[in-house]
C-alpha cells in the first residue's frame, strides 16, 4: 500500500480548502434549497460574444496562440485601460492574458515572493489570496478593514503591520465579499504612503464594471502607482464570461516578463476561442455590461432595504454582486447562523468568517440571482428570524 | 424601459415598500407612480399566468388566422373590435404578413366549442374573408415566464 500521506508534499497539505465549498457541499446535497451562494453572474454571454466564438470555430484553425495572448486581444485591453482610466499599457511588453483573474494573481505572487516574503491581505476577501500566498513560500498577513469605514482600506488599517519583509499589499475593490470600493478619496493617502516604500501593489479589479451610482477608479491612476501596481482583470463578472476563463494582468515590463515565463511553462496559453471572443467584448458590449449592471443595482437596491427592515443592519454596498449584511444581532456566529438558516428554513449564504476573520458576525449573500429567486430568500429569513426572536423570548 | 414597469411584469403583485427599495424611492412614491401609470392607460391591468394542465386541463386555446376585407376609413379598427367583444377571444392582434390580417386568440372548453365559435361567430362576420384554426397544444413559455420546466442552477459556488 502507498502511504499517500507520504507521497504528498507537506505545503500542500498545510493548505486549507475552501471555506466555501465546505459549506456548500452540504447544500448540494439537500432539496429545495434556495442558494444565495454563487459568485458569477446568472446572465447568459452577451450573443454577439458567443456569436463571435462560434465564427471562430468555422472559420479559424484553433492554435495555442501566442503565450501572452493574441495580438488583437493584447491591444483591445490596452486601448480598454486608456479610455477608462487614462494610464496606456504597452501591448507587447506590459500585458499578458491569463486563464482567469485567479491565474493572474497566483502569477503575480509567484513572481514576487521569495521564501518568507510577506504580503498584507486585505481582508474580509476572496478566498484565493492567502493559498495563493502561502504555496508561493509567502506569508500572508491579514489586514481587517472595518464596517465604521464601510469595509474600505485605510492607512491606519496596515501601517503598523509593515516590516522590512513585506513585499505586497493586495487590494481587492471592488470587493468580494463586501461590495465596498475605494474611491479617488480614499485611494490617495495610501498611494501616497506606498510612493515612499518598496511595496509593490496587486489591485485585483475583477468587478471593477460593476459599481452603482458612480464610475469606479483604479490606483493606477494616481500619480507614480502605475510602476508599483500589478493590475488583474478579467472578463468572468462584467461579461458574464466566467466558464470562458480569461483574465490578464498588466504591470511594469520587467514584471510582465518574468512572470510570463510561470505562464509560458505551466499554462501556455489561454484558451484561444475566448481570446478571440474577449475582443467583442470589450468593443460592442457596452451597453449589454450597462443593463445587467441595472438589473444588478434594482437587487441591490432591494436586499439592502429588506435587510435593513429586517434588523439585519447592511451598508450600502457600491460595487460587486454581493451584500454583507451583520448578523451580530441574533447573538449567533456566521457558521452557527449560516448553518441553522440551511437546515432550517433551506437558504445557502456563505458565513462571512469564510472570507477571514474580520468577516465574522456578517454573512455573504450573493445577488446574481433573479428577482423571484431572492424574494422568496428574504420571506424565508424573514421566517427564520422571527423563529429565533421566539427563542430568545422563552 | 421603466424600471417599474419591467418589475412590474416579472412580477404585478409585489409590495410597494419592496419595489419601492428595488427603485430606490419611498412606497408611497412607488405605489403614486403606480396610480399614474395606470390612470394614463399605460398600465391596463394585471393578470396572472396559470399552467392549465394543472388548472384545467380541458381548456382549449386556438390561434386563428384572419383574412379580413379591410373597410375604407377606418381599416381594420371595426372588424377588430367586434372581434374583442367576444367573451371566447384572448387576444386580437392586427399582423403584418401578407398571407393574413388579424390574429386571434380563443380560449374554449373543447375543441368541438372553438371549432363552432369560429365557423359560426367569427367567419359569419361581415368582412372576414377566411379563417385558418390553428390549436395550441403545449404552451412553454407565456410573457416571459416558464410553464413547462423548472429552471435549472448549474452554477458551482466559487
Amino acid at each position: 500500500m502507498i502511504d499517500y500521506d507520504k507521497v504528498l508534499s507537506s505545503k500542500i497539505k498545510s493548505i486549507k480548502p475552501s471555506g466555501i465549498r465546505k459549506f456548500f457541499d452540504i447544500a448540494g446535497t439537500m432539496e429545495d434549497v434556495i442558494s444565495l451562494g454563487v459568485g458569477e453572474p446568472d446572465f447568459n454571454t452577451p450573443w454577439a460574444i458567443r456569436k463571435s466564438a462560434i465564427q471562430v470555430l468555422e472559420r479559424k484553425h484553433i492554435i495555442y496562440g501566442p503565450n501572452k495572448g493574441i495580438a488583437p486581444l493584447r491591444n483591445t485591453i490596452s486601448a480598454h485601460i486608456e479610455k477608462k482610466h487614462g494610464i496606456k499599457y504597452d501591448p507587447d511588453k506590459e500585458i499578458i492574458v491569463t486563464v482567469g483573474g485567479s491565474e493572474a494573481i497566483d502569477l503575480t505572487v509567484r513572481g514576487l515572493l521569495d521564501p518568507g516574503d510577506e504580503v498584507l491581505v486585505v481582508e474580509p476577501c476572496f478566498v484565493c489570496y492567502a493559498p495563493l500566498v502561502e504555496l508561493a513560500g509567502g506569508v500572508p498577513v491579514s489586514v481587517p478593514t472595518r464596517i465604521e469605514n464601510n469595509f474600505k482600506l485605510t492607512l491606519e488599517d496596515f501601517k503598523d503591520k509593515i516590516t522590512e519583509r513585506t513585499k505586497l499589499l493586495i487590494l481587492p475593490f471592488p470587493n468580494n465579499p463586501t461590495g465596498a470600493v475605494m474611491t479617488r478619496k480614499d485611494l490617495e493617502p495610501i498611494a501616497e504612503f506606498i510612493r515612499d516604500t518598496d511595496i509593490m501593489v496587486l489591485t485585483d479589479e475583477i468587478y471593477s464594471e460593476l459599481t452603482y451610482g458612480m464610475k469606479h477608479f483604479s490606483i493606477i491612476e494616481l500619480e507614480g502607482m502605475k510602476e508599483r501596481t500589478i493590475y488583474v482583470n478579467g472578463f468572468s463578472k462584467a461579461y458574464a464570461m466566467t466558464g470562458w476563463r480569461l483574465g490578464y494582468v498588466t504591470a511594469p515590463a520587467p514584471i510582465i516578463s518574468q512572470i510570463s515565463k510561470i505562464h509560458q511553462y505551466g499554462i501556455m496559453c489561454s484558451p484561444f476561442i475566448s481570446q478571440n471572443a474577449a475582443v467583442e467584448a470589450l468593443t460592442a458590449c457596452d451597453a449589454e455590461v450597462a443593463k445587467m449592471v441595472d438589473e444588478y443595482n434594482i437587487r441591490r437596491r432591494y436586499l439592502v432595504g429588506e435587510f435593513n427592515r429586517l434588523g439585519l443592519t447592511c451598508f450600502n454596498p457600491e460595487g460587486a454582486f454581493y451584500v454583507f449584511p451583520c448578523i451580530k444581532s441574533t447573538g449567533l456566529t456566521s457558521e452557527e447562523f449560516c448553518e441553522r438558516l440551511l437546515f432550517e428554513e433551506r437558504v445557502a449564504a456563505v458565513p462571512g468568517s469564510a472570507f477571514g476573520e474580520s468577516g465574522e458576525g456578517y454573512m455573504r449573500i450573493s445577488y446574481a440571482y433573479s428577482l423571484k429567486h431572492l424574494m422568496e430568500a428574504i420571506k424565508r429569513i424573514e421566517k427564520f428570524l422571527k423563529k429565533l426572536e421566539s427563542e430568545n423570548e422563552s | 424601459m421603466n424600471d417599474i414597469i419591467k418589475i412590474l411584469q416579472q412580477n404585478a403583485r409585489i409590495s410597494n415598500t419592496a419595489l419601492g427599495e428595488m427603485l430606490g424611492i419611498t412606497a408611497e412614491e412607488a405605489a403614486a407612480q403606480i396610480e399614474n401609470l395606470e390612470k394614463s392607460g399605460v398600465i391596463k391591468g394585471y393578470s396572472v399566468i396559470v399552467d392549465d394542465d394543472l388548472y384545467d386541463k380541458s381548456t382549449v386555446y386556438a390561434t386563428i388566422e384572419l383574412k379580413v376585407t379591410p373597410q375604407r376609413d377606418c381599416g381594420f379598427d371595426d372588424i377588430a373590435k367586434t372581434i374583442m367583444m367576444y367573451d371566447e377571444v384572448e387576444s386580437v392582434s392586427l399582423m403584418s404578413s401578407g398571407a393574413y390580417d388579424l390574429a386571434v386568440e380563443v380560449k374554449g372548453n373543447n375543441l368541438k366549442d372553438v371549432a363552432f365559435f369560429v365557423s359560426e361567430r367569427l367567419a359569419t362576420i361581415d368582412g372576414i374573408l377566411s379563417t385558418s384554426t390553428h390549436f395550441i397544444l403545449k404552451k412553454y413559455k407565456e410573457k416571459g415566464i416558464f410553464i413547462d420546466c423548472e429552471e435549472h442552477d448549474e452554477r458551482g459556488l466559487c
